[in-house]
This record gives structure tokens, sequence and C-alpha cells, in this order.
């Protein structure tokens, strides 16, 4: 076991057991502190798996910025308590751990029956600037329709979070109470 | 000594079965999202690991546009929420039943 293997089996425990706080958390935002944990270790995975730009990017984007958007919706949106109605779980709950075992089954029995190959997480193999060259020469068309995806996300979300013409302003609602 | 690449897989499909299980379990709108984010968080890592079990870039190339869509998906459907929640008032999938027939 080298540093890099210790440190990588350590990162994985931590991401595995953060996402797991987070899925059975009632408090969204105590479910949105442990996924921010979880994408942290994942962009320490990242960069010992050889792509530095992906860990900055991954902390710049998950972490920092989605995580973000969802506290600010948390904040905007008023919680309700959950219904005590619990029809919900068996329905729910058998078909989901049924897959997710089978699932995890089934993937345990194909790794561990075979290893493949084992690699040697190094500090940094695909530095930013390879890692630009071949986006850029390579996938220069996939960048352009992202860059779309996102411009549409962008119209989309604005269009979304409008206020409807058909709701009557604040300002009046209050003008006419006063009156 | 190292790591197998089955390890990382491995890893990978925990990830993805908490995001899915989290996605169909909870009832709350934005616990769903975050699990179909946990989901394309678990893909990415499938993606880089192998990236770097072929020496390629694809996997990495692969990984940023996954986390564009999900930036994107996140931006439309936190907006869906706030908007249906303006409408219905309430952010529980088992409330919107406006379309029984």
């Amino acid at each position: 076991m080298t540093f890099f293997d210790i440190i990588f089996y350590i990162t994985a425990s931590v991401v595995v057991s953060s996402t797991a706080l987070a899925i059975t958390r009632k408090n969204a935002v105590h479910a949105v502190c442990f996924i921010v944990i979880s994408f942290m270790g994942t962009a320490i995975l990242f960069y010992l798996l050889g792509a530095p730009l992906l860990a900055a990017l991954e902390v710049i984007i998950y972490a920092g910025g989605i995580m973000v958007l969802f506290v600010f919706v948390i904040m905007m949106t008023k919680m309700e308590k959950p219904p005590v109605v619990k029809s919900s779980l068996s329905s729910q709950w058998i078909p989901a751990v049924i897959l997710g075992s089978t699932c995890i089954i089934m993937a345990g029995i194909l790794v561990f029956s075979d290893s493949g190959k084992w690699l040697s997480p190094p500090a940094v193999t695909g530095t930013p600037k390879d890692f630009g060259i071949v986006l850029f020469q390579d996938y220069w068309l996939a960048v352009e329709i992202a860059s779309f995806l996102l411009l549409m996300a962008m119209i989309g979300a604005l269009y979304l979070g409008r206020r409807k013409a058909y709701d009557p302003p604040e300002e009046k609602i209050q003008e006419k109470n006063v009156i | 000594m190292s790591i197998p690449f089955a390890h990382m897989l491995f890893l990978a499909t925990l990830l993805f079965v908490m995001g899915a299980v989290c996605a169909m379990t909870r009832r709350n709108l934005i616990m769903i999202l975050i699990g179909v984010e946990i989901m394309l968080n678990a893909s990415g890592i499938a993606f880089v690991a192998g990236s770097m079990r072929w020496q390629e870039f694809q996997g990495q190339v692969m990984t940023l546009f996954v986390m564009t869509a999900a930036a994107a998906e996140i931006a439309v459907a936190l907006a869906l929420i706030v908007c249906v929640q303006r409408r219905t008032g309430s952010i529980n999938a088992n409330r919107y039943n406006l379309l029984k027939g």
C-alpha cells in the first residue's frame, strides 16, 4: 500500500458514508451539507485518478454552485411536515431495496471475480493544458452544443422563475389594505 | 501495490445505487434532485476511472459534459420546483395529483 492508495480508500469511505448520511436525513439542509462533503471527497478522488482540472471544476460547480442553488431554493420554498400517511413505505421501499441490492450484488460478483488491471494513482497525469488541447481540438462541436444547452437552461430558468402576468403585484395589495 | 480498477467501479456502483434509492424512496422534490445529482456524480467517477485505466482523455471529457448537463438540469429543475411550489403550495411529490382524469 502506497501513500496514494491509503488516501484513496480513506476518501472513498468518507464519500460513501457521507452520501449514506445525506440520503437518510429528514432535513434537506442537513442533506445538502453532507452532499457537499461527499462532493469534496469526489474532488479528491478525481485528483488521485489523474484529473486535476475536473477536481477543481467539481469543487467550483458542484460543491460551490449547485449546492448553493439548492440552499437558496430550500430557503425560498416552504417546507411542510411530511404527511403522516405511511402507505408509500412498502410500495416504494421494497422495489428500491430489491433493485439496489440486486445491482450491488451483481456488481460485486462481476467486480471481485476479476479485479482487472491494477492502477497506481499518480498525483497528476492529465494536466489542464493537455486536457484543454484535447477538449477544444477534438470535441469543439460538443463544447458548442454544451454552451447552447447552458444558454437554453438559463432562458428556461428565467422564464419559469418570472412573476406571472395574472398575479397581482404585492404593492397593489398592500395599497388596497392600507386604504 | 496499487488499486484494482474493479474497486473504483464498485465505488461508482455503490454511489449510483445510493442515489437511485434516494430518488426512488424520498417524496421531497429537493431530495429527489439530490439523488439524481449523486447518480450523475457516480457516473463521473466511473468515467474518470476508465479514463485513467486506458490512459485516454475521453473519459474526462465525458465527465465535463456530464457536469454541464447536470448544471443545466439543476437550474431548470429548481426553477420548476419554485414555480410549482408557487402554484400548489407544496414540494411533496404526492401532492401533484391535478391531472387525475
